[in-house]
């Protein structure tokens, strides 16, 4: 399908009369993974941040489905799903609670089953009920992955995911990248991981030509 | 000329330095003359009140400063709207100026009332409803000034104090209103365009001279805050480098 | 099929919100710890006279009872603000007005309302008289919720601010005035036997005020404070 994803065009954003990127363009499409690559400060959660409409520090287009994204906000943030590197969870709560509601947010009717089998995928067995805060920071991440199991989206923006996930974890993400990106998902991610994923996917280097 | 392309215009901030560049030196003068001149006829020519003496002379610069401070305000807010509704930078720049310049009016009216408060009253602070509401409309000020130093990020910075200025211009009226109910023991209103004026109009005539002059003198304030808001902002930009080195030459 | 989609957001919020505060305890016991311990401190601070601190009593209870709500105000996003649950709230297609209505009315509930509560023994303390009472406590239920609103706009403003406290207090306190003039009002016109349902409507004015204009300035700070 034509223009059914996100689009970039010639964006630029500054931080303190340092510039972080000027003239990106890229295009990610259905089916697509796009990785965001660069050195600490090059600027890439400020461009995940500007791409979920958390900032408008920045100058050029961001296009979703062909229509720019303060015109589309509502269908946009429908399909986009953002996991930043924020903790993303209520310590006081149970995973459980903290799932409840992140899909009331998104009006996402599920029933506690489906929470329960998302929390089980991302291994949390057995700690549904425990409050978030007597978990380690692998599985509070998790907890937050979760979110990737129990709300629908189409496009998935993630900030880091593999931070505090041990190596098993890892490949166990890497999977779900592609079984979405085959089943018609798009993901836009950073990571400073070497990804490997059975899909070809490309990336782009933040903070090349202004370090 | 269309609407946007006018609004375009005055919303470009090398063209508004230009042209206020055009506006100050009439405005200063102006300004002066009516401040300088309608204090010189209110403090000598000006026959002595019955009831307050010679005491009263001080309103020639207290009543301006509290109706220009409270103007300043409102228009602090309509410039923090019109920077939120369409993003227009230099309303955010006048929006700045604008704080310093009517806290600075604020106190001064506050100053000056103490001042004329002590042979009127026989102290220097009263609770009265005018007062406590110019006290109040200083706070307000004082919020916004801190608010604006908080934020290391500019832009927030103009953002977050126009919702604050839009939500004070709103509840002032409020406020006001409330601080007259809880203490209406207070000077009626003594000027009033529509009703009859209980001051003699020989008194009037001066305050007239000096609440023009201060509005005038608020503009040129305003200005010339703005100018420096404007290099300060656009100094990497051409134009304003132009303009440094085309002096220093 | 709009309308109960909105009301299960208002609803999840409410409830999470209110059983975090719950769980937490200090959010919703500090405030009335500091209640207790600034209106014991008056006694000390102007003697024990009973007919002198009577006379005082509306005002000392209104004035503390604002800053008890007031320094309780400041928590209400800046937990959601630091581990980014806030991003998640601006980030649905659903509306962020009925989240931060519900949001605001669950802090009120866990501050304001307990406030209210606990006034008629503070009331005592400082001897107001006995037809105060009931005019204290319903004043405050409607003020604290007004006051709650005003404070979520300065607390949605610093909530990005890394110290946001004193700052709140700043910007905010001269916004709290006519609560404060009619809540003590209507205390004191009770006491001297005159109508105080008056004070209490204009409170209730101010209250739908809040509730209809409030939540967008706080939804737009919110998304300022977010936006740096």
């Amino acid at each position: 399908m034509l223009n059914s994803g996100l689009e970039v065009k010639q964006l630029y954003t500054d931080r303190d009369d340092r510039v972080l990127f000027s003239d990106l363009s890229f295009q990610l499409n259905a089916g697509q993974l796009l990785q965001i690559a660069g050195p600490n400060g090059s600027g890439k959660t400020s461009l995940l941040r500007i791409l979920a409409g958390l900032s408008s520090r920045y100058s050029g287009e961001v296009l979703w489905q062909g229509k720019s994204l303060q015109k589309n906000r509502h269908d946009y943030l429908q399909q986009l799903l953002y996991i930043g590197h924020g903790a993303g969870i209520k310590a006081v709560l149970s995973p459980l609670e903290n799932l409840r509601w992140s899909c009331a947010l998104r009006g996402a009717e599920n029933s506690d089953v489906v929470l329960l089998d998302a929390l089980n995928k991302v291994g949390l067995r057995g700690f549904e009920e425990q409050p978030c805060f007597s978990l380690s920071a692998g599985q509070q991440r998790r907890v937050n992955l979760a979110r990737l199991f129990c709300i629908p989206a189409q496009l998935w923006i993630l900030d880091e995911p593999f931070t505090a996930i041990d190596q098993g974890g890892v490949c166990e993400i890497e999977q779900w990248l592609s079984e979405f990106v085959s089943g018609g998902g798009s993901v836009l991610l950073t990571t400073h991981h070497k990804l490997s994923v059975s899909q070809d996917f490309s990336v782009i280097a933040l903070g090349a030509s202004n370090v | 000329m269309s609407i946007s392309s006018t609004f375009h215009k005055w919303g470009s901030p090398r063209w508004f330095y230009q042209f206020s560049g055009r506006l100050l030196p009439w405005l200063a003068i102006l300004s002066l003359l009516l401040l300088v001149g309608g204090a010189v006829w209110g403090l000598a020519f000006v026959p002595a009140d019955y009831k307050q003496g010679n005491s009263f002379r001080i309103m020639y610069i207290h009543v301006p400063a509290a109706a220009v401070a409270m103007g300043a305000y409102m228009t602090m807010a309509t410039a923090g709207a019109i920077h939120l509704i369409w993003r227009m930078k230099l309303a955010a720049m006048v929006m700045k100026a604008i704080a310093p310049i009517g806290a600075s009016l604020t106190f001064l009216s506050l100053l000056t009332g103490a001042v004329w408060g002590k042979p009127t009253w026989g102290t220097w602070w009263v609770w009265d409803a005018r007062i406590t509401s110019v006290l109040i409309l200083f706070f307000l000020y004082l919020g916004v000034i801190a608010l604006h130093q908080a934020f290391e990020n500019r832009d927030a910075a103009a953002k977050a104090c126009a919702v604050l200025a839009i939500v004070g211009a709103v509840n002032i009226p409020i406020i006001y209103w409330s601080v007259e109910w809880w203490y209406s023991l207070h000077q009626p209103a003594s000027i009033s365009f529509t009703g009859e004026s209980t001051i003699h109009p020989s008194m009037l005539r001066p305050l007239m001279a000096t609440l023009c002059g201060m509005y005038l003198f608020f503009g040129w304030l305003l200005l010339l805050y703005t100018r420096i808001e404007i290099l300060e902002r656009e100094k990497n930009t051409r134009w304003v480098q132009d303009l440094i080195c085309g002096e220093s030459r | 099929m709009s309308e109960p989609k909105l009301l299960k957001l208002v609803i999840a919020v409410l409830h999470r919100d209110i059983v975090a505060s719950l769980r937490r305890g200090s959010e919703w016991s500090n405030p009335l710890v500091f209640f207790v311990m600034v209106c014991a401190l008056f006694p000390l601070g102007i003697g024990p006279q009973p007919d002198r601190l009577a006379d005082l009593a509306p005002g000392i209870l209104w004035v503390v009872a604002l800053l008890a709500s007031l320094l309780a105000t400041d928590s209400l996003f800046r937990g959601d603000f630091d581990d980014a649950t806030l991003e998640q709230m601006l980030l649905t297609h659903q509306s962020l007005y009925p989240q931060v209505l519900a949001k605001t009315l669950a802090h009120w509930l866990v501050t304001g309302l307990p406030l209210s509560l606990l006034s008629p023994m503070l009331g005592l303390l400082l001897h107001l008289p006995g037809e105060g009472t009931v005019p204290l406590m319903l004043s405050l239920v409607l003020g604290t919720s007004v006051l709650s609103f005003i404070g979520a706009i300065g607390a949605a403003l610093t909530v990005g601010l890394r110290k946001g406290g004193l700052l709140l207090s700043l910007i905010v306190l001269p916004l709290y005035i006519p609560v404060l003039i009619f809540g003590s009002s209507a205390v004191k016109a009770a006491i001297e036997g005159a109508a105080y349902l008056p004070q209490l409507a204009m409170l209730g004015v101010f209250f739908l005020g809040a509730l209809a204009f409030a939540p967008l300035a706080i939804c737009g700070a919110l998304r300022i404070s977010v936006d740096q």
